[in-house]
């Protein structure tokens, strides 16, 4: 089972986990990553925009292509989308596996297709104005290593 | 009879806004044909992806336009 989650208002990482782990004691492992707005740099606010009719369904998709790949008992994928400010969450992915090496490599998988693959533009503001991030190239040197 | 342009990420900045109304064209191409030149060039690079109606298209040349349709540009994306 997956529960995947396209977020425009705040959310509390701590929580999504604990309710997360909750639903899922037979699992002997929970691996998670959470993704924050990076402090410095001058950065005084970042936003993502979504496409509605593209970005959630595409994320579901996705959850469906590492449940698949992986033998898992749970996944989480919660995404922000709107404005953030430096050290807010902006994603969650969490697997929850019998074998550890599963959630570890299920996790990173579906961290690497959402900073590459998944419906978001980014923008950051500093000294006031907004400047939009194009991708990098480590992004897709990333996804390129599990194909 | 109208079409409705969505331009995402730094496209919004080029169009100079992120949606626009334009009267209704018969192709991809006719839309392009009738935008300011440098922001067509920009639709026209490879790497944007065009969604018709909320559906990625595979080949651009071949969809047919209807009155409403909503035709979002879609630039390289930068998530997580």
């Amino acid at each position: 089972m997956a529960l995947v989650q396209l977020l425009v208002h705040p959310f509390d990482p701590a929580e999504e986990l604990a309710r997360f782990t909750a639903a899922h004691p037979e699992a002997g492992g929970v691996v998670s990553f959470l993704g924050q707005v990076r402090a410095g740099g001058g950065v005084e606010a970042l936003e993502l925009r979504h496409y509605e009719p593209l970005t959630l369904p595409a994320m579901r998709d996705l959850a469906e292509r590492v449940k698949a790949r992986w033998d898992l008992d749970g996944l989480l994928v919660i995404h922000r989308s709107g404005e953030m400010a430096p050290g807010d969450p902006i994603v969650l992915v969490a697997a929850a596996a019998r074998h550890r090496r599963d959630a570890f490599a299920a996790a990173d998988f579906a961290m690497d297709h959402l900073k590459s693959e998944s419906w978001f533009w980014k923008r950051e503001k500093a000294a006031g104005a907004w400047r939009w991030v194009e991708p990098r190239e480590e992004d897709f040197q990333d996804i390129a290593r599990w194909q | 009879m109208a079409l409705k342009l969505l331009f995402l990420g730094r496209l919004e900045d080029l169009a100079g806004g992120g949606e626009r109304s334009v009267p209704l064209a018969e192709s991809i191409d006719a839309v392009l044909a009738g935008l300011d030149a440098r922001l067509a060039e920009a639709l026209r690079a490879p790497r944007v992806k065009v969604a018709v109606n909320g559906v990625l298209l595979r080949d651009r040349q071949a969809q047919a336009l209807g009155d409403g349709d909503e035709i979002a540009f879609l630039p390289p994306v930068s998530g997580g």
